[in-house]
């Protein structure tokens, strides 16, 4: 069994509530943070565990904390952004359900660490069972004393507050988040300035995924420097990983960062290979907004090394032959999917979630939609396929925001990869919509798989 | 949307009211806009979906432009701009959900109810729609059901069936 610091006792009976929660160890962080460490130990500590943002970027969070302006005067704010929207990614959502105390204690030591004094937790609308058990644990904390005034007799004050979202995938984006708690369409900012010196009401601001601010937990329990002893080079600590698909154990499971992808697909203690007996086609390994890979190079790298669970390992060879890690929602195709209809979903989805400010995605997204329906329901030409190569290359980089890029890379990756499909349902307009493509040569030793050169 | 004919007149009540001040006080002084998408989800658990009238009262009530509350309903998806059934039923229709069949349950439901996406039975008692990634990937199919969003996975059209019985039974 590997390591876990987050997960450790989420199967305790009744860990969602204060009782057993201190039971189990819980809120020393905020007692060793409050009374024993400064705000800038705080930091320090955060920087030496080298924890990376977990929402997907990952943007190291103790250099993002350190970033910070810190005028006189001026309140400061930490927001979690717990608008977990991306698809293939439920861990927060896990977290939140059944050890809602952890994202609180984070949230005390962190605000701590900040200097904030009113901390908002942004959840996205469509959880409101995990709003309603955000609240009651709030309320519990603030009762027992670890919220409000003068916690611990320590002279720190802080409240925290839930704010639902409104549905609506971009306010994932961090100034998008802010807009939508400022009570505006979530449009997302132009930066800088960067919310670390113009964010919520233009004050400083600090925005960190739920599991992030979670982490800081075991951080400050542990000591920065043993958090880095887990995992694996600048991959340090464990992760949440939300696997789906066509898996015989779907679910959300903590790794030790850099734990072989093959283990995590087949061994029992994670997803337990793919469900009915099929063969794995390929995988989306971070997210939907991450390039979708073949079986082979799922598993192996090009040299033909194992690939890890890690930042580093994921994007081993670049968009060429690798992925990233994202957000961590693990996505498994079987032998029976179809990559052109998946990718026109999800092409669907990111047209239904661009917010509209910038063309290249607003109309990009929707064009790449329609070209990709065309091509599913049989009635594509052979140009399409370029045609679709030459947009998502004039989305990419050219937005405000990531979502354009999210929004082109599943769909660059597929024709990468996935070529020959897109070229056989053109071919066979008639049989693609009864049959399936099936594994071709996904699954074969790399040198036989197919990559189309980069244009 | 925001036609005349739709205008239903809404009266907040006064418990209405003071959940609004509850969410009021979370913000600085002179921020009360922060309020408002928290305070559209009050209306909609309320009266089932948000009329124009009830928008213009919480811009009253906000002390912000009629507008800024219209562009902020009608850019969330979660804000029903027209009347749903009772029970609106969400469906996830995003990727991983319909890796494991989540359009077979989407066009059950169009079957069993005998209505298209986004209308309402003769009953007034069910709407469905499609809606894109609910974040429970690994729990598909799954569809929620406002205005509590209670939430089922793992589903079946079995189990589906069961679900609109036992809803049928319950009102």
């Amino acid at each position: 069994m590997s390591r876990k610091l987050l997960l450790e006792h989420i199967n305790v009976p009744g860990i969602n509530t204060l009782e057993v929660y201190r039971q189990k160890g819980g809120y020393r962080a905020v007692e060793k943070a409050l009374k024993t460490l400064t705000p800038e130990e705080i930091v320090e500590e955060v920087k030496k565990s080298g924890l990376r943002g977990r929402g997907g970027a990952g943007f190291p969070t103790g250099m993002k904390w350190s970033f910070l302006a810190k005028p006189e005067g001026v309140a400061r704010y930490l927001v979690c952004n717990a608008d977990e929207s991306e698809p293939g990614t439920f861990k927060d959502r896990y977290l939140m359900t059944y050890i809602p105390h952890a994202l609180i204690e984070g949230m005390i030591v962190s605000s701590f660490a900040l200097g904030a004094k009113v901390s908002y937790i942004y959840v996205r609308g469509e959880m409101m069972p995990q709003i309603r058990i955000l609240e009651k644990a709030i309320a519990e904390a603030k009762a027992a004393g670890w919220l409000g005034k003068n916690i611990l007799g320590t002279g720190y004050d802080l409240e925290l507050y839930v704010q639902p979202g409104g549905g609506a995938y971009i306010c994932g984006e961090e100034t998008a988040l802010l807009e939508s708690l400022e009570g505006k369409r979530g449009n997302p900012r132009i930066k800088p300035p960067f919310p670390a010196i113009a964010g919520l009401y233009g004050c400083p601001t600090v925005v960190n995924n739920v599991e992030s601010i979670a982490a800081v937990v075991p951080i400050i329990n542990d000591g920065g420097d043993e958090y880095a002893k887990i995992g694996i080079g600048r991959s340090t600590g464990t992760k949440l990983i939300s696997a789906s698909g066509n898996l015989v154990k779907p679910g959300v499971y903590e790794i030790e960062l850099g734990l072989p992808v093959e283990e995590f697909i087949y061994s029992d203690e994670y997803c337990g290979g793919i469900a009915n007996g099929k063969r794995l086609k390929a995988t989306v390994a971070g997210g939907s907004s991450v390039p979708v890979l073949p079986a082979n190079l799922t598993l192996k790298l090009a040299n033909g090394e194992p690939r890890l669970m890690s930042y580093e390992s994921l994007s081993e060879g670049g968009f060429a032959t690798g992925t990233m890690l994202g957000s961590g929602g693990f996505i498994a195709f079987d032998e029976d999917q179809c990559i052109v209809r998946n990718t026109w979903n999800f092409s669907r989805f990111y047209h239904h979630e661009s917010c509209g400010q910038c063309s290249p995605c607003r109309e990009g997204t929707g064009w790449m939609e329609k070209v990709l329906h065309k091509i599913e329901h049989g009635h594509g030409t052979m140009e399409d396929v370029d045609l679709l190569w030459d947009i998502q290359r004039k989305i990419e980089g050219n937005t405000i925001c990531p979502l354009g890029d999210a929004a082109a890379w599943p769909v660059a990756s597929a024709i990468r990869h996935f070529r020959d499909e897109f070229e056989w349902h053109i071919k066979e307009p008639v049989k693609s919509q009864s049959q399936n493509y099936g594994i071709a040569n996904y699954a074969t030793p790399i040198e036989k798989a197919p990559v189309t050169e980069e244009k | 949307m925001l036609k005349v004919e739709e205008q239903t007149p809404v009266e907040f009540s006064s418990e209405l009211l003071a959940k609004f001040d509850d969410v009021k006080s979370r913000y600085p002084e002179g921020k009360q806009k922060s309020a408002l998408l928290p305070l559209l989800h009050l209306v909609q658990a309320e009266f089932l979906w948000v009329p124009t009238s009830a928008m213009d009262k919480v811009a009253e009530y906000l002390n912000i432009q009629p507008i800024e509350v219209y562009e902020v309903a009608t850019f969330y998806t979660m804000y029903f701009l027209k009347p749903q059934g009772k029970y609106a039923l969400e469906v996830c229709r995003t990727g991983p959900c319909c890796l494991v069949g989540a359009e077979k349950i989407l066009s059950h439901l169009e079957n069993k109810l005998g209505v298209k996406e986004g209308e309402v039975t003769a009953d007034g008692l069910f709407s469905f729609r499609g809606v894109e990634c609910l974040a429970a990937c690994g729990y598909g199919p799954v569809l929620q059901i406002s205005p509590e969003y209670t939430f089922y996975e793992n589903l079946t059209e079995a189990s589906v069936d069961k679900l609109i019985e036992d809803l049928k039974n319950k009102s």
